[in-house]
């Protein structure tokens, strides 16, 4: 029910009331209500749930949460030798 | 996809399997809240993966589920009426009420419709100008900005045809209900990444103090989840209690404020009666007086309803995580996708239909 999926916005059309633009989902394109994020550009993803954009993805926060296990790991490997028997 | 597939990377995962097992002294309790959360996890088969002292309970976050039983027999003797077109997501058709569920009335010739969005609802209404459209306005935060924009559109083009059947319901009050609870036995909460990212997580900094409790907002993707345990358990071993966010690429501590105004703009916060759980003080939306033309519920106040539960189903202690579905005697038997008994079999992401569909699939087989 609350499930929301990222897609790249291709258009936007700046007449349209309440605002509305073009919204990629891996190919398949739906006009989608950009009115909650007024803020999102042409080529930038936004979070869609229910034919409406409810947030402008973050790129940078995006990368940190794949980047996160590495750092983690390094530490983790460090505090704690690895077990010789696994 | 992008912002998908890497969230689904096997390797990723599997080393979050590892660290968390790692850190994991003692056995915790931590419920997912959102049903589209217990449906990821039930179909990667991460439970079976964890630490088998980490226990994984599955939260009452499916709008679905917990629709009142009287609010969907409302909805079917609405939809029932002549002169209305009664329309819905899809999710909603299925659900049982006391008698029968909203597909039955459109067999029978009722005018019931799917609407993607909200707008696609307040379309209809323009384009049947001899009808009556009334939408079912239910779910979490996470959609009620797209409902409350339906209804503030349908008042800007001065629609005296449109309303929505209202059904909202809210998470915090919800998460408070769960701890307050005698047989509560949670210790530490996954927070619904979407309806965080329409509210933000201000809201839960005292309920995580008050009550010992960590939540931690987590995303839906595998990695995501095992992410969001990760720091949950981290927390519960470290005994801190506090908020933290997993999901930072879509969700701010203020949450979306565009959202948030239209949402206060149409809507007040009411008590509502939740499926299984029963009424919970101030968990719920309804619609300001200024658009309380547009309440169906006004408009259609004269249904009566007579309600009765299969007394079987045990959807309530499911809901609220004391149970798990195949403890319940009906689970699978008298009660399957197919011939649902109770809500939480209905829809993918009750946690009894995620139980029947994926249980005993293992991560490794997935795609
Ligand atoms: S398995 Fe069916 S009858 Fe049992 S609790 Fe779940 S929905 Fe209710």
């Amino acid at each position: 029910m609350c499930l929301a999926i990222p897609g790249k916005i291709l258009d936007i059309d700046r007449a349209s009331q309440p605002l509305m633009g073009k919204v990629s989902f891996g190919g398949i394109q739906k006009q989608i209500c950009l009115e909650l994020t007024p803020n999102a550009a042409i080529g930038e993803y936004v979070i869609v749930h229910v034919g409406f954009a409810i947030s402008k993805m973050d790129e940078t926060e995006a990368l940190e949460t794949l980047k996160l296990i590495k750092e983690i790991e390094n530490f983790g490997d460090k505090l704690d030798p690895p077990n010789p028997e696994k | 996809m992008k912002y998908i597939d890497e969230y689904r990377n096997g390797e990723i995962a599997g080393k979050y399997l590892e660290l968390i097992s790692r850190i994991t002294t003692r056995p915790w309790r931590i419920m997912e809240i959102c049903g589209g959360q217990t449906h990821n996890i039930m179909k990667s088969g991460l439970e079976e993966l964890l630490p088998k002292n980490i226990t994984l309970l599955h939260g009452p976050g499916c709008p679905v589920c917990v629709t009142p039983i009287e609010m969907i027999d409302k909805a079917i003797a609405i939809a029932a009426r002549p002169e209305v077109i009664f329309t819905s997501f899809g999710d909603m058709l299925r659900v049982p009420g006391s008698q029968k569920d909203l597909l039955t009335v459109k067999a029978s010739g009722g005018d019931v419709r799917i609407v993607y969005s909200p707008l696609d609802a307040v379309r209809i209404a323009v384009q049947n100008p001899n009808k009556n459209i009334v939408f079912f306005g239910v779910g979490f935060e996470t959609t009620a900005p797209a409902n409350a924009m339906a209804v503030w559109q349908a008042k800007k083009l001065g629609l005296k045809n449109f309303s929505i059947l209202c059904s909202h319901v809210l998470v915090p009050p919800a998460i408070e209900a769960l701890l307050e609870s005698s047989l509560n036995s949670i210790q530490g909460f996954l927070a619904a990444g979407h309806v965080c990212t329409v509210m933000g997580y201000e809201e839960y900094i005292p309920i995580a103090s008050r009550y010992k409790c960590p939540i931690v907002v987590t995303g839906f993707e595998p990695v995501d989840i095992l992410q969001g345990i990760y720091m949950a358990v981290k927390q519960l071993e470290e005994n801190r209690y506090e908020v933290e966010n997993q999901y930072t690429r879509s969700v701010k501590k203020e949450g979306n404020l565009a959202a948030k105004k239209i949402i206060t703009d149409v809507f007040e916060v009411v008590d509502r009666k939740w499926r299984g759980i029963g009424e919970i003080p101030h968990s719920g939306f309804k619609l300001r007086k200024d658009y309380i033309v547009y309440d169906a519920e006004k408009i259609y106040h004269s249904i009566n309803i007579n309600v009765q539960e299969s007394p079987l189903c045990i959807a309530g202690r499911v809901l609220q995580g004391i149970n798990k579905p195949h403890e319940c005697t009906a689970y699978g038997s008298l009660c399957t996708p197919e011939h649902p008994l109770g809500a939480p079999m209905v829809s993918s992401e009750g946690a009894c239909a995620a139980y029947y569909r994926y249980r005993s699939i293992s991560f490794k087989e997935q795609p």
